[in-house]
């Protein structure tokens, strides 16, 4: 029991790890796909910040009655992270959209049996 | 003035980038990148001469100390990769101002070159930084530049080959992240030389086998590592081609640059190499790039494609000196990057003036039919560049070759040895085709008049392959700087 427990936070990261990777490679829809990325990407957040917390920590501030002290280095990473992250889906998404203006659709298959 | 010279190489760029963008003028671009593109060579031309005579060189971000703050550190590997990366986009930065005519709006150029600095910035700051998030950082900033100059191409195709990249590329860096997030969780520190000696100190070992996994993954997807290497003959097919010429030489050669600063100077490589059997993986894998890409580029109709798929073969050679882990494989490796990088480079070049001749045309084996009357001295530099790639003594390709046979034999690896011999034998083959096209059948009906591409290009390629040339019989400071960085990464992390 306390391998999940314990580990919860490495469990929910596993899983939306796999999801992700598993929605990006099964579907055919282009936007399915880019949903898959985001989801593998938030995985990574989960993978950062979780370790960095600890309980009845506070914010790394020095006052008087608190003695612990969450770590701030993996909160900024992953802010870091998520501008990434949110680049890399705005430009997919025009990706996306110029894809169907050219080939009038997001269907993978539909689009690879068009010839160029 | 000489000390803050690392993070010059990344703001100049980024500044660039940004000023392209807000005055949006074409020729105002080209001149900026050029103008970079220089400065930058010249820095890392000084970084370089600094390094080899005072050893690595550091620069601390904002005045934190490391491990602290995000340190910079160039060491002879490094200020190889710098050059490397600098002396490209400096020979392909001038001849794109016609090189982009074919392939792009005219009123789209500007964003070429802001997206280009972006990549540039992005690859020189891989380079320099000490840092393991620092690198993702920056990882990320270049492919997401390429991804746009992907996209930028003629065919409708290109933005499909810069989607699928995309999805490539970005669980790629995912999974680097992901690697990295597991030693930071174990080491807490993500300085790469802190990192490398907490690492040694830790017992548990299943984690670091986690991150190894993800980053070997991760960056072998960047650098199309077979057979993860599906991004890129569409890729570098469909992109304008002087980006085409920018990205075969520097960014799977950049991606190559970090696994090797991670498996020697993260990981103990006597773990990696001894008991882990990255050896046996890395030969395997890179011996099938070689023979199955050079099969493939055999059989290719498009040009591109066909130098496309020479690029994954080649990338096979460089990722076998790797497995190799001796000083002769390892040497071979990153000579094999700077020769095959400036090879290939030049060929993307050639075709890319191939392509202005023949106004728009995807350019394939049959529009190459009589290009030696047509266009000789292209033809003649495509010949030799081509003699490049197969290994011909007196080209560059020679030396690499020479280095990596060297290190399988002293492995004992009689096969690995023969094996080299038969995929350059391969190589001739689709060099071969070119050659017999270009001198051998006569010009179609209808073919472009006889001309050569304009001289900006014409220099840009006659000065590459020159380069080739020179690299071939002149190996003192290529070769003398990979062995350089070849035993500081034997010698352990330093």
């Amino acid at each position: 029991m306390i391998a999940i427990t314990g580990h919860l936070s490495y469990w929910v990261t596993i899983f939306l790890m796999v999801a992700g990777l598993y929605l990006l490679m099964v579907s055919t829809n282009l936007l399915k796909k880019l949903v898959g990325l985001a989801i593998l990407q938030s995985s990574v957040y989960l993978l950062y910040v979780a370790p960095g917390k600890l309980i009845g920590g506070t914010a790394p501030i020095v006052a008087d009655g608190f003695t612990v002290y969450s770590s701030p280095l993996p909160h900024v990473l992953i802010l870091t992270a998520i501008v990434v992250g949110v680049a890399t889906l705005a430009l997919g998404l025009a990706l996306v959209v110029r894809i169907r203006e050219a080939f009038g659709g997001i269907e993978e298959d539909e689009i690879l049996a068009q010839v160029d | 003035m000489l000390a803050h010279l690392p993070v010059l190489q990344v703001v100049l760029p980024l500044i660039a980038a940004a000023l392209i963008v807000l005055v949006r003028r074409r020729t105002f671009a080209w001149l900026a990148a050029v103008a970079v593109s220089y400065t930058c060579l010249l820095i890392s031309v000084l970084i370089a001469v600094h390094v080899a005579r005072n050893g690595a060189m550091t620069y601390a971000m904002g005045s934190w100390p490391a491990p602290w703050g995000i340190e910079y550190r160039i060491d002879a590997l490094s200020s190889f990769v710098l050059l490397l990366v600098s002396l490209i986009a400096a020979f392909i930065a001038p001849g794109a101002h016609r090189g982009l005519a074919t392939d792009v709006l005219p009123e789209r150029h500007y964003l070429v070159y802001a997206m280009y600095c972006l990549c540039l910035a992005g690859l020189l700051g891989i380079t320099v930084t000490g840092d393991a998030f620092n690198l993702f950082v920056f990882l990320e900033i270049s492919s997401l530049s390429m991804y746009v100059l992907i996209a930028l191409g003629p065919r409708r195709k290109a933005l499909v080959a810069a989607y699928q990249y995309m999805l490539m590329g970005t669980v790629g860096a995912t999974f680097y992240v992901i690697g990295v997030g597991l030693l930071y969780i174990l080491t807490g520190t993500l300085n790469l030389e802190d990192m490398a000696e907490r690492l040694r100190t830790i017992e548990d070992v299943r984690p670091v086998l986690a991150a190894l996994a993800f980053i070997t993954v991760g960056i072998g997807l960047k650098l199309a590592l077979f057979p993860l290497h599906q991004w890129l003959p569409n890729a570098y097919t469909y992109a304008p081609l002087m980006v085409t010429a920018f990205l075969a030489g520097t960014a799977t050669k950049v991606s190559t640059y970090v696994l090797l600063r991670f498996y020697f100077g993260v990981f103990d490589p006597s773990e990696l190499f001894g008991r882990l059997h990255t050896r046996e993986v890395f030969i395997v894998l890179s011996g099938a790039a070689m023979v199955i890409a050079s099969l493939a580029a055999v059989y290719e109709q498009d040009v591109k494609r066909l130098f496309a798929w020479s690029s994954v073969a080649q990338i096979g050679y460089i990722t076998l000196g790797i497995g190799l882990a001796n000083e002769a494989g390892l040497t071979g490796s990153i000579v094999h990057m700077l020769n095959h990088g400036i090879t290939k480079a030049a060929i993307f070049v050639l075709i890319g003036g191939l392509a202005l001749r023949s106004v728009g045309a995807p350019v394939t084996m049959a529009s190459l039919a009589g290009l030696g009357r047509r266009m000789p001295l292209t033809a003649f530099c495509m010949v030799i560049a081509g003699l490049s790639l197969v290994g011909v003594p007196g080209t560059a390709g020679f030396i690499s070759k020479w280095y990596l046979l060297t290190g399988a034999l002293d492995r004992g690896l009689w096969w690995l040895a023969g094996l080299i011999v038969v995929t350059s034998l391969i190589a001739v083959a689709y060099v071969w085709r070119v050659v017999e096209a270009a001198y051998l059948l006569p010009a179609p009906e209808g073919a472009p008049a006889a001309g050569e591409a304009p001289p900006s290009m014409l220099a840009t390629a006659v000065g590459m392959v020159l380069l080739c040339v020179y690299l071939g019989i002149e190996t003192s400071v290529s070769v003398g700087g990979a062995r350089e960085a070849a035993l500081l990464l034997l010698g352990g992390a330093r």
